[in-house]
């Protein structure tokens, strides 16, 4: 792959995870939101395809085919199970934030991200490495979901969103951490929405909805 | 031979909870539990000997690592792990016989508990950063179902805030290790996570760099470790879990998210110098100290009384931990033991009280000094130990801390972190004395004689309260241990 190419990919590769968070503030339906996180799940997959194209590394080349599978694979079909178990009440009717603040508040956090994270592009300057503020806005912005929906799903998929940030700053990073740990962060990751969609379950078996406003036995 | 002694502590539980998986929970393989702690706590002294005499041990192709400072969080896990599953049988019969649990609930809380002390001495073993990581965000997903156990409104409800807020937490301090890796990849000698390795590396790493990594991982895992403002989860949680889950986190789990915190000192301190983790513990301590001492003047819940005496505690081994220097961190080290102790005694005492009343309502217990004088007396000198009376240990960790403090130029933050906790204390000291002291209440339910404190948890009480005073007195042979622990702590081995 030549240089050019390689950068226009990743660039666009980048601009797709960005696109996608947005995105996720913008629609509401729990069945939208799950569609948009493969398509993020496979923006993310190929930001560590081409990775291993640019470098030749087979290790990268399977960290790809392994956040395929996750990301855009089986991570979206728990979080499906959770939005059938929720049935057909699956919209987030009251966000605490609406979408056009939600929208203005993505847009500050990406200045924010880029303005923390000048450090990290300085240390080593690359194609990769300059595209690290889109890494550090996407957990941001899902943050920012976690923090503003009511649904259990929703702030299920805010996690989510975090999550992939996260994984896109690790790969970006162009250093890798080594196969022990990428397996047992993505492990923890599945197993932590598996719980997470187990609890969505019981909350419904138990509160009869999902909306975390119901969450208020528990205070001082 | 020093592989398998060191493997031990984690192949105990690992080997105990498939036996809970394969033959499930009967009154006979309750004991599995209290035994492998038991094997666990003999490792670790064992372990403890051979780092004492011999330093440092490596392991598992350079994956394993102990030093002093792990050896002793291995005694701090061993001990609170041991007083926690000697209590859980009587626990657990007493739960099935009261029609809230079945043998399955008490198979799959065995196998949880047994998985989540695995993981807990997973986590002091590891040399690499990653791996630790792993290991704390572990027991958040081991523990979710152990806090909902019950499925009432409130256990779902404590448990979903648990795995989010932890869950949210613990990203933050992998994106704050993914940004250390970065720096590290950037120095000549690539050490990667490795924490011995990172620390070679200090003088390369790029402080700009490292700066931001710091403050992920120290928010990060101070979630994990209950200091405010990320304690949100603590309370509910520790309020919700069976007692001795409750236990196990409170001595456990918060402190090894706390020894995490240290490691990350070192290295900070090694590239940033102490002042900035010394800002960032400084301020999370008073702030856990404030939240603690106002919210605990008005509870009404005596579990969520001792999640929030968790949250005061960590805040004063935090800000002993910001004074730094030996004397300080040997301080700090006492402390995690002697609260781990003391606050096992306490949630496991505490923990019978509901079991037999019904009720964690502080208002709706009088008189227990009356009815059952053996626990009535364990509770009152648990409070005692854990508001830092003399002999207990916590006065000379805390005597140690703020006589380490003043003469670090702390004094402000150690004077104002003494005033809040003696706040505390006193708050602890009046709602106890409130269920203890005083008739029984009258009304219906009452009449009947009081239960007889099972034999077993009498004695984990008795013992757990005797530790806690011996180690006050001197702290015999765990004083090398101390020391050499705290040297570590400190980056002067």
């Amino acid at each position: 792959m030549s240089d050019t190419t390689y950068v226009q990919v990743l660039d666009l590769a980048c601009g797709g995870l960005l696109l996608t968070s947005v995105l996720m503030l913008w629609r509401r339906e729990l069945a939208v939101l799950i569609r948009v996180f493969v398509v993020q799940g496979l923006a993310l997959a190929v930001v560590a395809g081409v990775g291993a194209a640019h470098t030749g590394s087979v290790e990268l080349g399977g960290v790809a085919v392994g956040i395929l599978a996750l990301r855009a694979g089986v991570l979206p079909w728990v979080l499906r199970r959770a939005v059938a178990a929720v049935g057909p009440a699956s919209r987030e009717t009251r966000p605490l934030v609406n979408v056009a603040t939600s929208l203005l508040v993505a847009a500050l956090l990406t200045l924010v991200a880029y303005a923390v994270s000048r450090p990290l592009v300085a240390l080593a300057p690359s194609a990769a490495t300059s595209a690290i503020p889109v890494g550090v806005a996407v957990v941001l912005i899902g943050f920012f979901v976690l923090v503003t929906r009511r649904r259990a799903p929703s702030q299920l998929v805010g996690f989510l969103l975090m999550d992939n940030g996260i994984t896109a700053v690790g790969l970006l990073t162009t250093a890798g951490v080594g196969v022990t740990v990428e397996l047992g962060v993505s492990l923890d990751v599945l197993l932590a929405v598996l719980v997470l969609q187990i609890l969505t379950g019981r909350m419904r078996e138990t509160f009869g909805d999902t909306d975390v406003a119901e969450l208020r036995e528990l205070h001082d | 031979m020093i592989t398998v002694l060191i493997l031990t502590p984690v192949g105990l539980p690992v080997l105990g909870a498939l036996t809970y998986l394969v033959v499930g929970w009967r009154p006979v393989t309750a004991l599995i539990a209290t035994g492998t702690a038991a094997g666990e706590l003999a490792a670790a002294v064992g372990i403890a000997a051979v780092v004492g005499a011999s330093g440092p041990q490596v392991a598992l192709s350079g994956l394993v690592r102990v030093d002093a400072l792990s050896a002793f969080m291995l005694l701090v896990i061993g001990a609170v792990g041991l007083l926690a599953t000697a209590t859980t049988p009587s626990h657990l019969t007493t739960e099935i016989r009261a029609g809230r649990a079945s043998s399955r609930t008490a198979a799959r809380h065995s196998l949880l508990a047994q998985a989540f002390l695995a993981a807990m001495t997973a986590a002091v073993l590891a040399a690499d950063l990653g791996v630790l990581w792993i290991a704390i965000e572990a027991t958040t997903i081991i523990t979710a179902f152990l806090v909902g156990q019950r499925r009432t409104r409130e256990a779902v409800e404590a448990a979903w805030k648990y795995v989010v807020i932890c869950s949210t937490g613990i990203a933050l301090a992998l994106l704050g290790a993914l940004l250390l890796n970065y720096a590290a990849q950037h120095t000549p000698t690539k050490p990667g996570l490795d924490l011995v390795g990172l620390l070679g590396a200090a003088h390369s790493l790029d402080p700009a760099v490292t700066r931001i990594a710091v403050a992920l991982l120290v928010i990060g895992f101070g979630c994990k470790a209950g200091l405010a403002p990320l304690h949100a989860w603590l309370p509910d949680a520790h309020s919700q879990a069976p007692a001795p889950v409750s236990a196990l986190m409170s001595g456990v789990l918060l402190a090894v998210a706390f020894y995490a915190i240290l490691r990350v000192k070192l290295v900070s301190d090694a590239v940033l110098g102490a002042g900035f983790v010394r800002a960032l513990l400084v301020v999370m301590a008073l702030a856990s100290l404030a939240l603690a001492a106002s919210l605990l003047i008005a509870q009404r819940d005596y579990k969520r009384m001792l999640a929030y005496s968790s949250v005061e505690h960590l805040g004063l081994i935090a800000i002993g931990a910001a004074v730094g220097s030996p004397v300080a961190m040997a301080a700090v080290l006492l402390h995690v033991l002697g609260h781990g102790l003391a606050k096992g005694v306490l949630f496991l005492g505490l923990g019978r009280l509901s079991q037999t009343a019904g009720t964690s309502r502080i208002e709706q217990i009088r008189g227990v000094a009356a009815r059952q004088p053996v626990l009535a007396g364990c509770l009152g000198f648990g409070v005692l130990a854990l508001i830092g009376l003399p002999p207990f240990s916590i006065f000379a960790s805390e005597l140690g801390i703020a006589r380490a403090g003043f003469s670090a130029g702390l004094g402000w933050a150690i004077a104002a972190a003494l005033l809040l906790a003696a706040i505390a204390g006193a708050a602890l000291v009046i709602h106890m004395s409130r269920m203890l002291l005083g008739a029984p209440a009258e009304g219906p339910g009452t009449a009947t004689a009081a239960p007889r404190l099972p034999g077993m948890t009498a004695a984990v009480l008795l013992a757990g309260l005797a530790l806690s005073a011996a180690l006050g007195v001197s702290a015999g042979p765990l004083t090398d241990l101390l020391h050499s622990a705290a040297a570590i702590a400190t980056g002067t081995p």
